[in-house]
C-alpha cells in the first residue's frame, strides 16, 4: 500500500503526523513517535508569552523588596544565569534532529511581530525542517475590525516568511468572517500549508468559588466535523496544502480527513489519552480499509471528497444545514 | 602595569582578595558583613578558582561561634581559612580568637566594624566591637578607603603568614563596607607576588597529622602556663616590622605606599589628629584644606593598631606637635580613656619617661570620641576639632558631632564650614525602596567610573522601614580622587523620584545656589510648578535652582514597567548632568541595562531599553517663575494630642531631624515608651481597602490577615453611634449574643501599605460583579481626609470587653479584640506579623515578649516608631530585646523573675493576711486564672490591695506592693524566626524547652534568614534555592517540631493561618493555657520566597495541601487524659509538591538555572514530604501509651 503523503515538500512515509503537545517534549518521547510510525513531528509549541511572562516574573522577585533596608538590600543570590528564553526548546530540535530521520516541525505561538522575527530566525538555526505558527490571538477590543484582525496574521507571516527559508504553515481558528479569503490572504503572504484549528483556551467558571479558572479538555471525534467541512472547502482553491488537527481519534477520522483534502492528519489527544500505539494501530486499519475499498495510494483519495470533487457541492453549504435541521423534526 | 579599575564597594574588595587566597570559608551572617559570605559562597558555586587554581570550601554554620570553631578546626589541619564578621558576631569568636592566637595561627577575619548592642541594637558603623577583641591578641589593621580595603586584605594575608599572628583585617561598616568606589583592582599576579610560597609552605607544615602526631590544647597548671603566654612575644615584637615590609612589598609590586602610621600634612604642624577608620579620609581632606590657609595641622592614621608600635608612632608625628588629639570611634564607659588615646598617651608618656621624647615639648594629649553607629563625621566637625586644640585648655574626652547638654562633653564646631569640590558632581537622589533608584545610581557610578576618566563614589541611606522605604543615594564623581567619607553637605543635583516626598521632607536642603533639580512629577507639565509645596518654590526661587520634570510613571506604565522608573531616571540624570556624551551615555546605559537584567530573559531587556528610549522626549525644563504661588506646604509632623516624648523626640527623628536632639532628650537606659507607631502617619500606599457593608458577610477573615493591624472590626451598642461622621459605615451585627449592636469594617488609610492581603482573603462577591468584593482596592488620596476622621471616630468607638458574651476562640470573634500591635515597619504582606497581631490580641494585656533578633525585633523595635500599643487600661506588650542567639534563654529568665516575684508576693499576702483581710487574701492566693474574666477578676482584687494596705510603711508591705502585679497571671512569650530557633538559638531553645517551665515559643518561620537578605537556614526546605543555597538546598529542612515533642511535656503546634484559621487560635490558647513549656511554629511567607506578596495566604494553603507544611497539635494535657497528644489537623495531601512550589521564585529560580538539579531535588523534596507525613499519620493514629514523648 503506498501510504506517501506530500506536505509542504516533504515525501512523508505516511500522512499521520502527531501534532504539538507534551509528547515533544523530550528527545526520547520523538524517538518513539517515530518508532511508532509517526511521518513527522510537530514540536510542543514555543510560548513567546511565557518566556516574556518568565523573565517579567524572574525581574519581579529579584526585585521585589529589594533596596529598601540596609540589612537586606536583597533576597536572592546573583545566579550565573536563569536560562530564560527559547534555548532549551531549541537544544531539543537540535538532538532531536540528530537522532530521528522524520521531519521535525517547530511551532511558535507568538505574540509580537519581533518575537516571532527572533525565535522563527532561532528555530530555523536549531535544524528545524519546517514551522507551524500557532497565531494565538483573541481580539478583545471592540474597536479592532476584522481586516484589522486579518492583518496581523498577514503580517506576522510576511516578516517570518522573510527571515526563514524553511516552509511555514499557519495555524488558524476557525473564527474568521471568510475563512476561505482569509486562506488565500495568508497563501498570498507566502503560507507554504493551512492548519485546520487550534483549539482555544476556553477557560472554565467555577461556581463555588466564583472564579474563572483554566481546564483542559481533551477533544473527541465528534470535533472532527468542524475542520472537516472546512478543509473541504478550501481544498484546491487556495494552493497551499492542509492539514486537520483537531478531532483525529480513529482511521476513520483520518481517512476523512484525507478524502476531504488534507495533505496529514495531526493527533494528540488520541495518543495523549490511549498512547503512541495508536498511530500504528490507526495506519494497520487505514491500510486494512484501503485494501477492502480497493484504494491503492492515500495520493489517490486526497481531496476526493472535497467540495470541488463531491456530486453535491452544496452539501457543505446552506443546503446541508436545512437537510440536517430536517433530520431533526423527522 | 596598567591595571583594572572597578567600582565596587568594601565588603567585595575584601572578599575578592580573601576568596583569592583562602582555601576553607566558614560564615555566617551579619550585617553590615554578610555580602562578603555572600560573595565567596556565589564564587565558589561557580566554581572560580583561587590563586592556587582551587575552588575554596565555602559552608553556612548556625553561629559566628561555630563559624569560628570551624576555622580554628580548619587552621589546625593545615588549610588557609578566613571568615567575615561584624559586631556581636566578631564577639562571639571571641572565644576561639584567644585559641587561634595562642596557638599561634595564620589567619584573617575581615570586620566590617559596626556597633555592639548596648542600650539599643545599631546595624552601623563604629570600632566598639573591633576594641572589644583587642584582648584576644590578633593584629589589628585598618582600612580606611575601599581602595586600602583590598590593598589592606592582602597585605594582612600576607603579613599573618610571615608572622604567624592572626589578623583583623578592619574597616567601617557601611561606609567602607558599602560605599561603592573606583578603584584600581590587584591582579592575581599581583596577589601571588605578595604571598609568600614558603610562609605557606609552612602553615601547611604546622598542620595536625597522624603522620607527625603532636597535640595542640593541652591544660595546663600554674607552673608553666605564666611562661608559656610570654613565649609568644617575639612574634608580636616582630610583626610591626614584618607588616611594614610587606607594605614596602606591596608598593614596589602595585605603587600605593603605605607605613604603620601615615602622616599627612604640615610638616611642622602644632596640632595633629590620630585615628584611624574611614574619619581618616574627611580628616585629611580638611587637613589639606587648612594647610592650604596656612594652618599648621596634621594626620596620623593609624594603621597597624595591633601589636601597636610605640617607636612607629612616635616617629610618624611632628617633633614640633603640641596638641595631639586621639580619636576614637568607641565608648569605653568608666575607663581612664577610649582605647587608642590611653595607646597614644602611654607612647607619649613613655618617651618622655624614658628620656626618648622626639617632642620639642611633651605635648598634650587629649581625646574624643566622635561617629557612633556611623553618626556622621565632616570636615566641619575635624574643623571644630582643631579648633579646640587651639585653646588653652583644650576640652579632654570630648565628643564632637552631638550636643552633650548634660555632662558637657561635646565641643562645638560652625557646621557651615563645608568642603565639597567645585569640580566634582555631587548629587543626591531621593528614591522609594525598590523603584530602582539606588540600582540605577550604582550603576551610573560604574557607567562613571569604568567608561570615563572620572573617579567616583557612592553611598546609599536606607530606611528603617521595610515597608515603604526612602532612600537617599550620595553621588560623588569628578576629574580627582575624593576622599570625603561622609554625606554630600553640598549638592549641585537633586533629583527627588518620588513627588509626595516632597510633601513629607526637605529634599532640597542641600540643593546649592545653581543646582540642577529634577523631579519624577506625576502632573502636566503646566501644572509642575503649583503642585510643588511652598518652601519647595521657595528655596528654587531662592537658590535660582533649575527645575526639571518628568512623569517618569506614564513613561513606566507605558512600557509595563509599573512602578520601576530606575531607568528613565538614569537617563534623565546623564542627559541634563552631561558627564557624558548623550547617545555615549544613552549606550552605556542600554550596555549596563543588558549586563545587569540580560540574563533574566530578553523581554526585560526590551522593556528597558524602550524605557531608555522614551524617556528624553518626555523631559522638560520647567520655567521657573519669579513668585511663589503655593497655598500649601511641607507637613509638620507633630500631633497635638500627641505625648510629650512624641512631640519632642520621635517627631524630630521622623522629620530627619534626630541628629540635632541634644543627649539630655534621650532616656538614660534605652528606655522607650511604646504605642508611638500612631503617631507616625506614614501614607505610604496609593491604594487602601474599601469596605462595602452591602457586601460582607462579617467574617473576620481580612482584619486577622491584616498584617500592619490597619483594618479594624468592632461591635458596639447602636447607641454608641452619636455623633458619627457622615461618611462613617456599619451595618446591623449579625452575632446572636449581642443583639441590637452594629458592626463597622474601618481602615487606617494613613498607616496601611496597601498589601491586599486583605481583598484577596475575602470571600463575599458581589452576585452581580464579581470583582467587586466586600473589600476592594482604590486610590489613598481622595479618600484620605474622610477616613482620617472616621478613623479617629472608630477609634474613640468601645472596644469588646474580653469578659462579656463572647469567647474568643474564632475568627468571627477575635477580630474584635483590640490588637496592642499595629502600624510596624514590615514589609507590605509580611507573613510574621499577622501572627504576632493575635498574640497580642489574646494575650497582649499581660504578656512580657522576649524577642530574638531579626525582622521581628526590627519591625517591632526600630526607632523612630514602635508597634506595641496599649489598651483604655494602659496595659499592654512589655516588649525587649535581648541578642540572636540568646532570645529563649532570655525569655526564660523573665519566666522565672516573675515566677519568683509571684512567690514572693503570695508570701507576703500569706504573712500579712490578716492586714489584708482573710477573703481578698484567699482570693489572692487562691483564686483561679485560666480565663479570661477571671484575670479581669484577679486584677480588680491587686487593685483592692492595694487601695487597702498602699501607704504602709512597713518593709513587707512595701515590697508587696512593688511585687503585687505579679499576682495577675503573666503570658511569656518567646518570638523569633527561623534563623534563631533553628539555627544560632537552637542549643538554648532546646534547653528552655527541656526546662518544664511556663513559657511560650513563638517561632516565625520564613525558612530563611530574612532579615539579613535570604540566606539558608536549616529551616530552608530541601530543594530552595537561598544565599549560600544557590544550587538549591541539598538536604531536608529540619523537623523541629518533632524534636521537641520527644520531650513529652512541651506543646507543639505547626500553623499556618492562611490554610487554617481556627487551627491557628486552637494552637494560641491551647499553648498558653499549657503550664508547661509550648512552642508554636507558624509558616510565614517572605519576600524571600519570590512570591506575589498579597497572595501570601494562598501559598501558606498550598504548602498545607501539598504536604509540605502539615498542621498539628501535640498537647501533652491530654495525654494525661488518655488520648493521643498528637493531632494531625492537615488532610492527606491534595495537590502535588510542584504544583505548590513552583508557585514560588525560590524554587521556580532553580528550574532555570539548574534544571537537573531541579528535577533531583523535585523527586528528593517528595519523598520527603511524603515519608514525613507517613511519619506524622502514625503519629496521629497511634494510642497516648506510645506517643512520641514516651
Amino acid at each position: 500500500m503506498d501510504m506517501i503523503a506530500r506536505y509542504m515538500g516533504f515525501e512523508l512515509k505516511n500522512p499521520l503526523v502527531p501534532s504539538a503537545s507534551p509528547l515533544s517534549h523530550s528527545v526520547d518521547s520523538i524517538r518513539r513517535l517515530e518508532d511508532a510510525g509517526a511521518a513527522a513531528v510537530v514540536m510542543y509549541s514555543l510560548f513567546e508569552e511565557q518566556i516574556t511572562l518568565e523573565s517579567f516574573y524572574i525581574d519581579y522577585y529579584l526585585n521585589h523588596g529589594t533596596d529598601s533596608y540596609a540589612e537586606s538590600l536583597n533576597y536572592f543570590p546573583d545566579m550565573e544565569s536563569y536560562n530564560i528564553g527559547p534555548d532549551d526548546y531549541l537544544k531539543l530540535i537540535s538532538r532531536a534532529k540528530e537522532k530521528v530521520d522524520i521531519p521535525i516541525i517547530g511551532s511558535l505561538n507568538g505574540i509580537s511581530t519581533g518575537g516571532w522575527i527572533d525565535y522563527a530566525a532561532l528555530i530555523e538555526d536549531a535544524g528545524a525542517d519546517a514551522l507551524e505558527m500557532n497565531v494565538y490571538y483573541i481580539p478583545t477590543n471592540t474597536f479592532l475590525t476584522g481586516e484589522e484582525v486579518e492583518y496581523i496574521y498577514t503580517d506576522i507571516l510576511r516578516e517570518v516568511k522573510k527571515i526563514v527559508s524553511i516552509p511555514v504553515a499557519v495555524k488558524l481558528s476557525p473564527y474568521f468572517s471568510s475563512l476561505p479569503n482569509m486562506a488565500r490572504k495568508l497563501a498570498d503572504a507566502g503560507a507554504d500549508a493551512l492548519v485546520l484549528f487550534n483549539r482555544f483556551y476556553q477557560p472554565d467558571l467555577d461556581l463555588e468559588t466564583l472564579e474563572v479558572v483554566p481546564r483542559l479538555v481533551l477533544s473527541n471525534s465528534n470535533e472532527l466535523r468542524l475542520p472537516l467541512s472546512w478543509v473541504a472547502i478550501l481544498y484546491g482553491r487556495v494552493g497551499v496544502d492542509l492539514a486537520i488537527t483537531t478531532g483525529v481519534h480513529t482511521f476513520e477520522d483520518a481517512l476523512k480527513g484525507l478524502m476531504a483534502g488534507a495533505s496529514v492528519v495531526m493527533m494528540a489527544s488520541e495518543l495523549l489519552k490511549n498512547g503512541l500505539g495508536r498511530i500504528s494501530e490507526i495506519l494497520t486499519e487505514m491500510e486494512r480499509w484501503m485494501e477492502e475499498h480497493e484504494y491503492a495510494a492515500v495520493a489517490q483519495m486526497t481531496g476526493s471528497m472535497s467540495q470541488i470533487n463531491v456530486a453535491e457541492p452544496a452539501a457543505f453549504e446552506r443546503a446541508n444545514y436545512m437537510k440536517m435541521l430536517a433530520s431533526y423534526r423527522s | 602595569m596598567k591595571r583594572e579599575q572597578v567600582t565596587i564597594d568594601g565588603n567585595e574588595a575584601a572578599a575578592f582578595v580573601s576568596y583569592k587566597t583562602n582555601e576553607v570559608v566558614a560564615i555566617y551572617p551579619i550585617t553590615p558583613s554578610s555580602p562578603m559570605g555572600e560573595y565567596a559562597d556565589e564564587r565558589a558555586s561557580l566554581g572560580e578558582k583561587n590563586i592556587w587554581g582551587m575552588t575554596p570550601l565555602v559552608r553556612e554554620m548556625q553561629s559566628e561561634g561555630g563559624a569560628a570553631g570551624t576555622i580554628h578546626g580548619a587552621l589546625q589541619t593545615g588549610a588557609l581559612t578566613a571568615t567575615f564578621t561584624a559586631s556581636q558576631g566578631l564577639l562571639l569568636m571571641i572565644p576561639n580568637m584567644f585559641k587561634i592566637a595562642g596557638e599561634l595561627t595564620s589567619t584573617v577575619f575581615h570586620i566590617a566594624a559596626r556597633s555592639v548592642a548596648t542600650h539599643a541594637l545599631s546595624i552601623f558603623g563604629d570600632h566598639s566591637d573591633v576594641m572589644a577583641a583587642r584582648s584576644a591578641g590578633w593584629a589589628m589593621l585598618f582600612a580606611n578607603s575601599v581602595q586600602e580595603v583590598m590593598d589592606f586584605a592582602l597585605i594582612s594575608q600576607a603579613a599573618t603568614l610571615k608572622s604567624r599572628v592572626p589578623f583583623l583585617h578592619i574597616f567601617d561598616g557601611f561606609r567602607t563596607s558599602h560605599e561603592v568606589m573606583k578603584i584600581e583592582k590587584l591582579t592575581d599576579d599581583d596577589i601571588r607576588a605578595l604571598i609568600e610560597t614558603e610562609t605557606v609552605r609552612a602553615h601547611r607544615q604546622r598542620a595536625l597529622t597522624p603522620d607527625r602526631p603532636v597535640m595542640r590544647g593541652t591544660a595546663q597548671n600554674p607552673d608553666v602556663f605564666f611562661q608559656s603566654r610570654e613565649r609568644a612575644n617575639s612574634f608580636y615584637l616582630q610583626t610591626p616590622e614584618i607588616v611594614q615590609q610587606v607594605m614596602d612589598k606591596f608598593a614596589l609590586a602595585v605603587d600605593r605606599r603605605y607605613r604603620l602610621f601615615d602622616y599627612i600634612g604640615a610638616v611642622d604642624a602644632d596640632r595633629v589628629i590620630v585615628m584611624m577608620g574611614s574619619g581618616c579620609e574627611t580628616v585629611e581632606e580638611t587637613v589639606r584644606h587648612l594647610n592650604s590657609e596656612g594652618e599648621k595641622a596634621g594626620l596620623v592614621k593609624v594603621r597597624l593598631y595591633r601589636p601597636f608600635s610605640v617607636a612607629h608612632l612616635l616617629a610618624a608625628i611632628p617633633k614640633t606637635a603640641r596638641v595631639i588629639a586621639a580619636l576614637d570611634r568607641t565608648k569605653e564607659p568608666g575607663s581612664a580613656g577610649e582605647p587608642l588615646y590611653q595607646d597614644v598617651i602611654t607612647a607619649v608618656s613613655e618617651s618622655v619617661m624614658n628620656g626618648n621624647s622626639p617632642f620639642t615639648a611633651m605635648p598634650r594629649v587629649i581625646g574624643g570620641r566622635y561617629g557612633l553607629a556611623s553618626k556622621e563625621f565632616t570636615p566641619a566637625m575635624v574643623k571644630g576639632i582643631f579648633d579646640e586644640m587651639k585653646r588653652d585648655a583644650p576640652k579632654n574626652h570630648f565628643t564632637v558631632g552631638i550636643r552633650d547638654d548634660v555632662t558637657h562633653t561635646s565641643i562645638d564646631y560652625d557646621s557651615d564650614f563645608i568642603l565639597e569640590a567645585s569640580d566634582t558632581v555631587r548629587a543626591v537622589f531621593w528614591g522609594l525602596g525598590a523603584d530602582g533608584t539606588v540600582s540605577a545610581n550604582k550603576n551610573s557610578i560604574k557607567i562613571i567610573g569604568e567608561k570615563t576618566d572620572n573617579y567616583a563614589q557612592g553611598y546609599f541611606v536606607y530606611d528603617s522601614k521595610k515597608a515603604g522605604a526612602v532612600t537617599i543615594s550620595h553621588l560623588r564623581f569628578g576629574p580627582r580622587p575624593i576622599r570625603s567619607a561622609c554625606l554630600i553637605q553640598q549638592a549641585n543635583f537633586v533629583a527627588v523620584h518620588q513627588f509626595d516626598f516632597l510633601e513629607k521632607y526637605d529634599a532640597l536642603e542641600l540643593a546649592e545656589e545653581g543646582a540642577t533639580f529634577l523631579l519624577n512629577c506625576p502632573y502636566p507639565v503646566t501644572e509642575v510648578w503649583d503642585r510643588l509645596p511652598r518652601s519647595v518654590q521657595e528655596q528654587i526661587i531662592a537658590k535660582r535652582l533649575k527645575l526639571y520634570a518628568i512623569n517618569a510613571y506614564a513613561v513606566a506604565k507605558e512600557n509595563g514597567m509599573g512602578a520601576r522608573i530606575n531607568t528613565i531616571m538614569q537617563t534623565c540624570f546623564f542627559a541634563i548632568s552631561g558627564v557624558l556624551p548623550r547617545e555615549e551615555a544613552i549606550a552605556k546605559i542600554k550596555e549596563s541595562i543588558e549586563k545587569t537584567y540580560g540574563k533574566r530573559g530578553a523581554a526585560i531587556v526590551r522593556q528597558n531599553f524602550q524605557a531608555v528610549d522614551a524617556a528624553l522626549s518626555h523631559l522638560y525644563e520647567i520655567p521657573v517663575p519669579s513668585k511663589v504661588t503655593s497655598q500649601f506646604d511641607i507637613a509638620s509632623g507633630v500631633p497635638r494630642d500627641a505625648p510629650d516624648f512624641v512631640k519632642n523626640i520621635t517627631c524630630s527623628i521622623l522629620s530627619g531631624k534626630g541628629d540635632q536632639l541634644p543627649v539630655s532628650a534621650m532616656p538614660v537606659d534605652g528606655t522607650y515608651p511604646t504605642d508611638t507607631a500612631r503617631w507616625e502617619k506614614r501614607n505610604i500606599a496609593q491604594e487602601v481597602p474599601v469596605w462595602e457593608s452591602d457586601l460582607c458577610i462579617q467574617c473576620g477573615k481580612c482584619v486577622y490577615v491584616c498584617p500592619h493591624s490597619t483594618i479594624r472590626a468592632k461591635i458596639y451598642n447602636q447607641s454608641a453611634l452619636t455623633d458619627a461622621p457622615a461618611n462613617f459605615k456599619h451595618m446591623p451585627a449579625k452575632w446572636r449574643e449581642l443583639t441590637d449592636h452594629l458592626y463597622t469594617i474601618q481602615v487606617a488609610v494613613e498607616d496601611c501599605t496597601g498589601c491586599r492581603l486583605c481583598v484577596e482573603v475575602c470571600p463575599a462577591k458581589d452576585k452581580s460583579q464579581v470583582s467587586r468584593k466586600a473589600i476592594n482596592m482604590r486610590e489613598q488620596r481622595p479618600i484620605r481626609e474622610q477616613e482620617r476622621e472616621n478613623w479617629e471616630y472608630f477609634l474613640r468607638l468601645p472596644e469588646i470587653s474580653k469578659s462579656g458574651p463572647l469567647k474568643f476562640n474564632t475568627v468571627k470573634n477575635v477580630q474584635f479584640l483590640q490588637p496592642l500591635f499595629e502600624f510596624s515597619g514590615a514589609c507590605a504582606g509580611c507573613g510574621e506579623t499577622p501572627y504576632i497581631r493575635l498574640l497580642t490580641q489574646l494575650f497582649g494585656d499581660r504578656a512580657v515578649i522576649a524577642n530574638a533578633t531579626g525582622c521581628s525585633s526590627i519591625y517591632g523595635g526600630n526607632l523612630p516608631t514602635t508597634p506595641y500599643t496599649i489598651n483604655r487600661e494602659g496595659r499592654g506588650p512589655a516588649w525587649s530585646n535581648s541578642l540572636f542567639e540568646d532570645n529563649a534563654e532570655f525569655g526564660l529568665g523573665m519566666r522565672l523573675a516573675l515566677d519568683h516575684q509571684r512567690a514572693f508576693a503570695r508570701e507576703l499576702v500569706h504573712r500579712h493576711r490578716d492586714q489584708i483581710g482573710r477573703a481578698l487574701a484567699d482570693q489572692l492566693l487562691s483564686a483561679d486564672q485560666t480565663t479570661e474574666q477571671s484575670i479581669v477578676a484577679m486584677r480588680a482584687c491587686v487593685e483592692a490591695l492595694r487601695a487597702k494596705v498602699d501607704g504602709g510603711k512597713d518593709t513587707d508591705i512595701r515590697d508587696l506592693m512593688a511585687v503585687c502585679d505579679a499576682l495577675v497571671e503573666r503570658s511569656v512569650w518567646i518570638v523569633g524566626g527561623d534563623g534563631w530557633a533553628y539555627d544560632i538559638g537552637y542549643g538554648g531553645l532546646d534547653h528552655v524547652l527541656a526546662s518544664g517551665q511556663n513559657v511560650n515559643v513563638l517561632v516565625l518561620d520564613t525558612e530563611v534568614y530574612s532579615n539579613t537578605g535570604g540566606q539558608a537556614s536549616k529551616a530552608t526546605p530541601l530543594g530552595a534555592v537561598a544565599k549560600f543555597a544557590s544550587g538549591g538546598k541539598p538536604n531536608r529542612k529540619k523537623d523541629l517540631g518533632l524534636t521537641a515533642m520527644r520531650y513529652g511535656d512541651v506543646y507543639i503546634a505547626q500553623v499556618a493561618m492562611g490554610a487554617n484559621e481556627s487551627q491557628t487560635i486552637k494552637a494560641f490558647l491551647e499553648a498558653e493555657a499549657h503550664k508547661g513549656p509550648s512552642m508554636i511554629i507558624a509558616y510565614s511567607q517572605c519576600i524571600a520566597h519570590g512570591i506575589d506578596m498579597s497572595k501570601g495566604m494562598h501559598h501558606q494553603k498550598l504548602a498545607v495541601d501539598s504536604g509540605h507544611w502539615p498542621l498539628y497539635r501535640y498537647n501533652p494535657q491530654i495525654a494525661g487524659e488518655g488520648k493521643n497528644p498528637f493531632q494531625l489537623d492537615s488532610n492527606d495531601p491534595v495537590i502535588p509538591l510542584k504544583d505548590y512550589i513552583y508557585t514560588e521564585g525560590r524554587y521556580r529560580i532553580l528550574l532555570h538555572s539548574d534544571p537537573s538539579a531541579a528535577k533531583l531535588l523535585l523527586e528528593h523534596a517528595e519523598q520527603s514530604v511524603r515519608e514525613r507525613w507517613q511519619a506524622y499519620k502514625h503519629l496521629a493514629s497511634s494510642n497516648a501509651e506510645c506517643g512520641v514523648g514516651e
